[in-house]
């Protein structure tokens, strides 16, 4: 979470007393990087997962590993680093074993362009949305890879039906993104949270313009469409249990499923950042509430701030996609194609045109 | 459009249930913690009393497993009045149940003629060895402290004759 500009580096270094090298820096945002991803990511498990679904059905989930089990996970990763890390005779060893890691990566390099603050930023990419989108459709590539080097017929049909889903529903979020875009102005991500806190709605600046207002529509879209890139329920075809065993993740065992777990909520948590900082407002409050009006102008204690506010979203974000996925029972494959080519990506369609039209008129 | 509202009612539901049990505690018990207490007719364990059987054979006949296991022999008893023949009767060597095998279905304690078997509710004799399974007569008839009192008899029943 430490950006390289040069008013961080001065409190940074203010702090430490030490001018930070190069390498330092680096190491900083890999460290960074890594937190930004695990942290998240072991939060949805615990919350979420284990406590969250345990309430919902009634009981109390786990409660002996810690204080209400709250080093439960860290059990199941000591458990799931013991097993036999098995490699099926006629699979493609080399291919089989890099898909995991393919997935997690593509993880990693989505987190690489979410502000976590004014100055709390690990890229500040000019088109960071734009990366976004591209490479998180880069786990499509593990999972592909993973059905097909499996050698089973239910990896095979797990990793082809996680293709189809995850390219249909790649659409309908770019498009819902678009929308965004071009209300901001611009497809950078720090620029899109001040635009949105910066903002106001019809000349009232109190709330700032948070695109949950403006831009509901694609809110929705973009919030079906994660689901559905995330294959949690009601999209989770593809690794759907009952059918196909566990789909692209069959064969696997040992820490490389622990890896495809870890990055199933890793990236739900990643893309809750997104969703936060496209549609709630980011790390930002309000500018108006200080006083300030442009980036330049915002406290340095928003740095502090900033990456509490964003993880506050990112659970009310993932509370969101985790309370859909407990409570829907699966879609069939031919309702979960339909949905998306015939319902959500027209209206998305439509939301681009209104939000045009009303930027060239305003 | 039209499953939108059951959509709608199945968060509400899965919502509900999560105040619920945040408010007012699950349902389920933290079982080695607190225990629940098995309902008095509840098929646990089977206890023996030994006094009452006569080796008849007929619980390890009927037992779909053939998990009961019993050995005895004839003795001869004292008669029973005065100047009479002395009374045969059948003296129990051995009683087991291997409950590694035993299915519980309670054929042996229906069959039973002079009510020698039992149910009881007691269910924690878990062993790390399968072998400890097997229960003697002995620990048969320890079980059969923990089993309840049976209820009282519907008003007209007909009385047991002794």
């Amino acid at each position: 979470m430490i950006g390289t500009l040069a008013s961080q580096l001065g409190l940074l270094g203010g702090l430490l007393a030490v001018e930070i090298p190069y390498w330092g820096q680096s190491l900083l945002r890999v460290l960074g990087g890594a937190v930004a991803v695990l942290l998240p990511a072991g939060t949805i498990v615990y919350v979420f997962l284990f406590k969250m679904m345990s309430f919902m059905q009634s009981r109390l989930g786990p409660m002996e590993a810690g204080p209400y089990g709250s080093l439960q996970l860290v059990a199941e990763v000591g458990k799931w680093l013991q097993k036999e890390d098995i490699v099926p005779e006629r699979a493609d060893a080399r291919i089989f074993k890099m898909a995991p890691i393919v997935v997690l990566v593509s993880t990693f390099l989505l987190v690489a362009v979410v502000p976590f603050g004014p100055d709390a930023w690990f890229t500040n990419f000019e088109v960071g949305i734009f990366y976004a989108l591209a490479v998180s459709s880069l786990s499509v590539l593990g999972i592909l890879m993973a059905g097909w080097a499996s050698a089973n017929k239910y990896s095979l049909l797990g990793g082809l039906r996680a293709a189809g889903q995850l390219i249909a529903y790649e659409l309908p979020m770019v498009l819902a993104v678009v929308g965004v875009v071009i209300q901001a102005g611009t497809m950078n991500l720090q620029e899109i949270v001040v635009a949105q806190n910066a903002g106001s709605i019809f000349g009232f600046s109190g709330l700032g313009n948070p695109f949950i207002l403006t831009q509901f529509v694609g809110f929705a879209v973009f919030m079906v469409a994660i689901q559905a890139e995330l294959t949690q329920a009601p999209f989770d075809m593809p690794i759907a249990e009952s059918e196909l065993v566990s789909g692209y993740m069959t064969e696997y065992s040992g820490f490389r499923f622990l890896i495809f777990f870890i990055g199933e909520f890793a990236t739900a948590g990643v893309f809750s950042l997104l969703a936060s900082v496209l549609f709630l407002g980011g790390w930002g409050l309000p500018f108006a509430w200080f006083g300030w009006t442009d980036i330049d102008s915002v406290d340095n204690w928003m740095n502090l701030v900033g990456p509490v506010i964003m993880i506050t979203k990112m659970m009310l974000v993932a509370f969101i996609i985790m309370w859909v996925r407990f409570s829907s029972p699966r879609l069939r494959e031919d309702q979960l194609q339909r949905f998306a080519w015939k319902v959500l990506i027209p209206v998305s369609l439509g939301n681009i045109a209104v939000t045009s039209i009303f930027k060239v008129v305003m | 459009m039209a499953k939108v509202p059951g959509l709608v009612k199945g968060l509400g539901v899965t919502l509900g249930t999560l105040f619920e049990t945040v408010t007012k505690g699950a349902n389920t018990v933290q079982y080695p913690h607190e225990k629940e207490s098995p309902p008095t007719r509840a098929r646990g364990v089977i206890a023996l009393h030994e006094g009452n059987c006569t080796s008849c054979m007929l619980c390890a006949r009927s037992c779909p497993d053939w998990c009961i296991y019993i050995e005895g022999h004839k003795e001869l008893a004292p008669p029973r009045r005065e100047g009479g023949k002395p009374r045969q009767v059948n003296k129990l060597d051995r009683f087991d149940i291997d409950y590694a095998l035993c299915m519980y279905c309670g054929i042996c304690v229906e069959v039973c003629p002079f009510d020698a078997l039992f149910w009881s509710p007691e269910y924690e004799y878990s062993e790390p060895r399968i072998a400890d399974l097997l229960h003697d007569k002995a620990k048969l008839g320890e079980w059969m402290e923990t089993v309840p009192e049976a209820p009282e008899l519907e008003s007209g029943a007909e009385k047991k004759k002794k």
